[in-house]
């Protein structure tokens, strides 16, 4: 049964530098990273030493509280180097590629005859798991639990994200691979989210339940769509995935490879012109945006603007993200910002500013924070564009004073950060929404789980 | 170089020392700081909170402008006698006479709630090591329009301090207060220096002054100007059409007399989105509300015209928000969003007893004949407990939802 979703509360951000609908090859990056903080929570284990040659699907870490919990390696080449921090902390493992791809053979399954503990295992064993994010905590699922229900939204409202409309064109077999596979995990369904006027690849896939969505960002959020058709309580799991990886889980399932390619969207104000481009995981940020952008001082984020992490060209393409953004930075002095007139930015208010009068005006916004962090004073705002039935005020603050009784009851066990990245982009305290809520989450699973 | 470069060279010397607060609120007054997103979303929204309460202050410099020009209007009138039936652009208001004399009584007002105030709060930012918040630039220009015209200086010097302090920074500043602080200075003058705050001698400049010469022998007649609703709490007749009414040529405090420039300032906060327009809409029909049961109360005969409450309670009910400061309080104190209620549902609630008890205390309290200053201030109070019960609903709803999965 179909359900369709209208969202009203929200806010559309349109910006300068949608990529155009063109895909190329990025240079081929010879320097694969692999960070284990893309993989919230999780303390890595090593499974290799630098010099040592690996396959593409190969493990080169593991989880430490679950070690069927793997983390491939992307290509096959030769760890180059482990870098680590402080307290030997390791921040990133760079496996040097080889010219000519091996890779490892998981074999092809027979996904109608497997059940769902050879799926798990399948799943698992060839690192296509850290996919999988689970809600309560917006951490990588726990094999252990069944969830409820498993949740995919391909629909991208957010600011100048990849269409998945035309990244995943003529993927139907593995996207439909991946989803019968995954139908096998959950006690409940596999809701799909499409956008209601969109040719998705998805809307025609078996063993999903499909739902149309409509409205302004955040009605892409996967967030969004659990809250309307069938919110977290206390006690329950669902699980998320994107559609993009599940294009590597399908291709893994069929053929039995572990393909980590993938086409992302290099988009932002800076990048002198802005289309799609077939990479890798892990991919250095170099090879993607190298003499595509003209302004020195640029931001360049591996993800969207507003969920994002921010890069340098030495960085690599984390391992979620299917879009890099380039935008200008803003450190400088603004003269009577507070005061003057506003034509170029967004404002959720008409406090002499005019983004109200056009809709469809893209802006140019850099990376100042236009203004100072401050006390939450003003109310009534954050509700405006947050469609969640919570109250996004109150439990901001009851994470900041850390009463985990309180965060329960608000609503903790339903939410992830980028539920509250479009209250952050409106917050005129300048508060810092997703790492409250980030804090918050850490917290109630150390002392919940 | 030009003034950006010495402002941020001056700013880095400071930077670490006991100036860095005091000269950081001065530099982002000329300049938004060049500081860039570092956690969480790259892209922020243009508004800020000196932006947001410059949209406050703006409505409110009309007002300040109409109280200079009313205070002299006030002061002619009762010494050459009161014209009734000015047409609001009439030169007998607008003139530079009736404007020099509020002048000057009202800008050493302005000037002692800002210096004092901003005095008080760059200290407290200065221990606390934080950034002057912009708090007080409302409640600053708030203040000078909300007392009577003779306040003496050094009454609202101490009234300022206990305010900012006891009503502000000992809660933790800006955000975090339980009072509207401007109320809460006003108040403080209500009951430490009644006799400066009511009754029909404070209202007109120099009529204070006038009693002291004839008590002193001087030849001269006195000069009284009774607010509105003290007249009406001593069953006095009106001598002020209700045009003179909406216009504001009316004794009162500063600012709150003229109904028709705070109908427009609301209009605009509400166009700005700064002010809750679910706090001014509930406030006004829980004026109209408690304003038509006393009108039916009078029209049933349940009481006399012998009665002390007759006169206030048989003044139609839409004649509530015209007089006194109920107007003013509603759109720009029953509005501030840290001391009301923060929840949408509960700004129904909050702004409605807002309006419902200022009446009913104007009525029944003669003592008392500017209920809504009160009356916020009781609603202040009440705010996170009605907040409480609108989210605990939401928490319920949450439950239930868990129960019925359950079942």
């Amino acid at each position: 049964m179909s359900q369709d979703i209208r969202i009203k509360k929200g806010l559309d951000i349109k910006l300068k530098g949608k990529a155009e609908k063109i895909t190329e090859n990025a240079l081929s990056s010879s320097v694969i990273t692999l960070k284990p903080e893309d993989f919230h929570s999780i303390i890595p284990k090593l499974s290799v030493k630098v010099g040592e040659k690996l396959k593409a699907g190969e493990p080169v870490f593991y989880n430490k509280a679950n070690e069927e919990m793997k983390f491939p390696s992307p290509v096959s080449g030769e760890v180059k180097d482990i870098i680590r921090g402080a307290k030997r902390k390791i921040l990133a493992i760079q496996i040097q590629a080889d010219a000519k791809q091996q890779y490892v053979d998981f074999g092809a399954t027979d996904l109608k005859s497997m059940k769902a503990d050879e799926v798990k295992s399948h799943l698992l064993a060839s690192g296509c798991w850290p996919f999988i994010t689970q809600r309560p905590y917006d951490v990588i699922a726990d094999p252990s639990k069944t969830p409820k229900g498993i949740f995919i939204s391909a629909y991208a409202s957010a600011p100048l994200a990849a269409d998945y409309d035309y990244v995943l064109a003529g993927k139907e077999k593995e996207l439909q691979a991946a989803v019968t596979a995954l139908s096998k995990l959950t006690s409940g369904k596999v809701h799909v989210s499409v956008g209601k006027s969109a040719n998705s690849p998805l809307s025609g896939l078996g063993d999903i339940t499909l739902h149309k969505v409509s409205g302004p960002h955040p009605s892409g959020n996967v967030g969004t769509l659990i809250a309307k058709i069938d919110p977290i309580n206390k006690g329950e799991v669902v699980w998320t995935i994107t559609p993009q990886d599940l294009v590597i889980m399908g291709e893994l399932l069929l053929t039995g490879k572990f393909n980590a390619e993938r086409i992302i969207a290099l988009a932002g104000s800076a990048v002198a012109t802005p289309k799609y481009y077939k990479t890798i995981i892990g991919a250095s940020i170099k090879s993607i945006v190298e003499g595509k952008f003209s302004n020195d001082n640029a931001r360049i984020i591996s993800g969207n603007v507003l969920t994002g992490r921010a890069e340098t060209l030495k960085g690599s393409l984390d391992f979620y993200s299917n879009i890099v953004t380039v935008i200008p930075e803003g450190d400088d002095y603004e003269l009577f910002g507070w005061l003057k007139p506003e034509f170029n930015k967004i404002s959720p208010s008409r406090a002499l500013t005019f983004s109200w009068l056009s809709s469809k005006k893209e802006y140019d916004l850099n990376t100042n924070t236009n203004g100072e962090h401050r006390a939450f004073v003003v109310t009534g705002n954050y509700e405006e564009v947050f469609p969640l039935d919570i109250f996004p005020l109150q439990i901001l603050k009851s994470c900041m004073y850390k009463d985990l009784d309180e965060m329960e009851k608000m609503g903790m066990y339903e939410v992830a950060p980028e539920d509250f990245a479009l209250t952050e982009f409106i917050c005129v305290s300048k508060q810092p929404h997703q790492q409250i809520i980030r804090e918050g989450l850490d917290l109630m699973l150390k002392e919940i789980g | 170089m030009g003034l950006k470069e010495n402002l941020h060279n001056i700013s880095e010397k400071v930077k670490g020392t006991k100036l860095q607060t005091t000269f950081g609120a001065i530099h982002t007054l000329f300049y938004t700081p060049k500081e860039t997103t570092h956690s969480g979303g790259h892209i922020r929204a243009v508004d800020d909170l000196k932006r947001t309460m410059t949209m406050v202050v703006l409505p409110l410099v009309p007002l300040l402008i109409f109280g200079m020009f009313n205070a002299g209007f006030q002061y002619n009138s009762a010494v050459n006698g009161f014209t009734e039936n000015l047409s609001f652009f009439s030169t007998d208001f607008w003139n530079f006479d009736n404007f020099w004399i509020g002048f000057l009584k009202v800008m050493p007002l302005v000037l002692v709630s800002y210096v004092v105030g901003l005095g008080i709060e760059i200290v407290f930012a200065t221990i606390n090591n934080h950034e002057v918040e912009e708090g007080y630039f409302v409640t600053g220009m708030l203040v000078p329009l909300i007392v009577p015209i003779d306040t003496p200086l050094w009454m609202l010097t101490v009234a300022v301090i206990f305010g900012v302090i006891i009503g502000k920074e000992i809660f933790g500043g800006t955000g975090m207060n339980i009072l509207n602080p401007a109320l809460t200075i006003r108040a403080f003058l209500f009951f430490a220096y009644p006799t400066w705050m009511s009754g029909d001698k404070v209202w007109v400049t120099g009529a204070v002054e006038r009693v002291n010469e004839i008590a002193a022998g001087a030849n001269l007649d006195a000069i009284s100007g009774e607010t509105i609703l003290g007249g009406l709490a001593q069953g006095k007749q009106l001598i002020y059409s209700t045009w003179d009414m909406f216009y504001g040529f009316i004794p009162g405090s500063v600012g709150e007399t003229s109904t028709l420039l705070i109908l427009l300032g609301g209009l605009y906060l509400l166009y700005t989105k700064v002010a809750s327009w679910r706090i001014m809409l509930s406030s006004v029909i829980g004026v109209l509300v408690m304003g038509l049961i006393f009108n039916g109360v009078v029209n049933a005969g349940w009481i006399t015209e012998s009665s002390k409450f007759y006169s206030l309670m048989s003044t139609e009910f839409w004649h509530h928000l015209l007089i006194g400061g109920l107007a003013f309080g509603i759109v720009f104190m029953a509005t501030d969003p840290v001391t009301g209620s923060q929840t949408n549902k509960g700004k129904w609630y909050y702004g409605f007893f807002i309006g419902f008890i200022s009446v009913m205390i104007r009525v029944f309290n003669p003592a008392y004949p500017e209920g809504v200053m009160l009356a916020i201030l009781l609603m202040n109070v009440f705010a996170p407990t009605i907040d409480h019960y609108v989210v605990q609903g939401n928490v319920k709803r949450r439950l239930k939802r868990l129960k019925a999965k359950t079942v």
